[in-house]
């Protein structure tokens, strides 16, 4: 068997101030412990990976101000849970990237599996390439820039934060939405139940002006967006429902 | 779990290292079932008569009798080779006359697949010893398809384990669950189609090989399937020619592609991928749920 995850205590290389974890030499536990290791006091600050060869649970669960570039296509849950670290992943990633990030940026330079930016509560995630299904499904905070186009099922129950796509996106786009605001320059195959387009707003191209200049992202202009968001009908109480309770 | 992964060549420039390739394909899925593997593999096809796949338990099991009786028999021509517990037969008749022969004189070997270039292998145990056992490395051809099995659905036994044939040169390998294959099971046996286990994937086989017999093509028979197949999954169908992917509707089980100017690679995982040449610079996307891709040669 191939697996990865056993620590061998392999330690960890630097090259003027920068580190150097090898997945053809260290495992992935070696890894993740190095980068969790920098919580107390943050010795080394950037970080590079190499090999990582499709490995899951990549810089999982980061909690300091580290930069680190993988440099490879990663496997699931990649910076997963991430706190304060700016990731870049110079590849593609598996299911779940950035699943329920707290703060700080993710980057991803090829395209992103399913449930990408799942659940994330905060920080920012932005994909270069294509997303697949259930891109930022219940995301709560997280804000979420794709490039290319996103899967069905795409911001399935978001509660707040913003998805914005400059591609197209699938079938049942918001399904069952609460406050996240998606925006989306392509075309939607269809919107989920509840969710409906709105009206582009001066505050709405304001949020994505400030959204592209955070992400760096220059060719792009928010005015070709349109704004889907919640129509308010499923997730609000109604009087008329009174007498059932 | 379970893992499949696919190679289909578009070209000639792979095909004398098909095996070699697939090989570590096959093993880095192992995590995700390492109950049982098996692969089908697509080469040395026959001109003219059929190409058997038998499997009998005993190593030493008289192959070249039989082969004889067969010759007796249906007064033809029959090649043959030995790759452990199974024998690659290669028949100068029509497939359904050496089957019927077979069922009715020789039913203690089984077939395991047959048409003009299939060869179906699978067994229990970890994958790493299976492509050892069927010299997997070794095997030239232009496309192969395998499974890595961690059952949930019915027993572990070389039967239930994937790939499963489902016509002359078809077969199925799945990852996921059925909800609907009692049902659909009892429904085929009474259109005539025969089952072997209580394995949800050999209802799935089942049901194509049912279409197919209906008329359907291939695309007609897998729109068919995503109607009426109720669960979820990623599907991965071998044909004569290339092969097929298909995910449920809603897309829960894993599947990832990757197109060179030379191959098309298909995985559960991209793990399984990164062994092969040019891989860097690869296309590399997740398929959409329930489209149908195919890849064939013309």
């Amino acid at each position: 068997m191939t697996t990865n995850n056993l620590a061998t205590n392999t330690p960890i290389e630097t090259n003027a101030g920068v580190a150097k974890v090898d997945l053809a030499k260290s495992t992935v536990r070696d890894l993740n412990q190095a980068l969790h290791d920098q919580h107390d006091e943050m010795s080394i600050e950037k970080w590079e990976v190499l090999n990582p060869k499709g490995h899951h649970n990549l810089a999982v669960g980061v909690d300091q101000k580290l930069k680190i570039d993988i440099h490879g296509p990663a496997g699931y849950y990649c910076a997963g849970m991430n706190q304060e670290a700016e990731i870049t992943i110079h590849g593609h990633t598996g299911q779940g990237v950035a699943e329920n990030m707290m703060s700080g940026l993710v980057r991803v330079k090829g395209n992103a599996s399913s449930a990408a930016g799942a659940t994330a509560h905060g920080g920012l995630l932005v994909i270069e390439g294509d997303a697949g299904s259930r891109c930022g499904i219940s995301m709560k905070g997280v804000d979420i820039l794709v490039k290319g186009s996103v899967g069905h099922m795409s911001c399935f129950m978001g509660q707040a934060g913003v998805l914005a796509v400059c591609g197209d996106a699938g079938d049942a786009l918001g399904d069952s939405l609460y406050e996240a605001h998606i925006y989306v320059k392509g075309s939607v195959k269809s919107l989920g139940a509840d969710c409906i387009q709105k009206e582009m707003r001066p505050e709405h191209i304001e949020e994505l002006t400030e959204l592209f200049e955070r992400a760096g992202v220059t060719d792009q202009d928010p005015r070709d967006f349109k704004r889907y968001g919640s129509a308010r009908q499923l997730y609000n109480f109604k009087v008329d429902n009174a007498g059932a309770y | 779990m379970c893992g499949i992964v696919g190679l289909y060549l578009k070209n000639d420039k792979y095909e004398s290292q098909l095996g070699k390739l697939f090989t570590p394909m096959l093993i880095a899925m192992t995590e995700r079932g390492p109950d049982s593997a098996g692969f089908a593999v697509y080469g040395d096809e026959v001109d003219s008569g059929i190409k058997l796949v038998l499997r009998h338990e005993d190593e030493n099991h008289d192959w070249a009798a039989l082969a004889k009786n067969i010759e007796t028999a249906l007064v033809t021509k029959v090649d043959w080779f030995q790759n452990n517990k199974v024998a690659v037969f290669k028949v100068a008749a029509d497939a359904e006359q050496v089957e019927d022969y077979l069922e009715h004189n020789h039913d203690e070997v089984l077939i395991m697949s047959s048409g003009k270039s299939i060869e179906i292998l699978k067994e229990v145990g970890l994958p790493e010893r299976i492509v050892e056992m069927f010299k997997l490395a070794d095997m030239k051809g232009t496309h192969i398809i395998g499974h890595t099995r961690m059952a949930t659905e019915s027993a572990v036994t070389m039967a239930g384990s994937h790939p499963f044939s489902t016509g002359l040169d078809l077969c199925l390998v799945h990852n996921g669950s059925f909800s609907n294959h009692n049902r659909l099971r009892k429904e085929l046996q009474r259109e005539g189609i025969e089952f072997n286990t209580e394995n949800d994937t050999e209802v799935a086989a089942g049901y194509l090989t049912y279409r197919l017999h209906q008329g359907d093509s291939l695309n007609e028979a897998l729109e068919n399937a995503l109607q009426t197949l109720d669960g979820f999954y990623t599907l991965t169908i071998g044909t004569k020619d290339g092969f097929a992917v298909v995910r449920d509707p809603i897309a829960c089980k894993p599947a990832v592609i990757a197109e060179t100017d030379d191959y098309v690679a298909m995985a559960s995982e991209y793990q399984a991928l990164t062994t092969l040449p040019g891989i860097e610079n690869a296309k590399v996307w997740e398929p959409e749920p329930a489209k149908i891709y195919v890849w064939e040669r013309n």
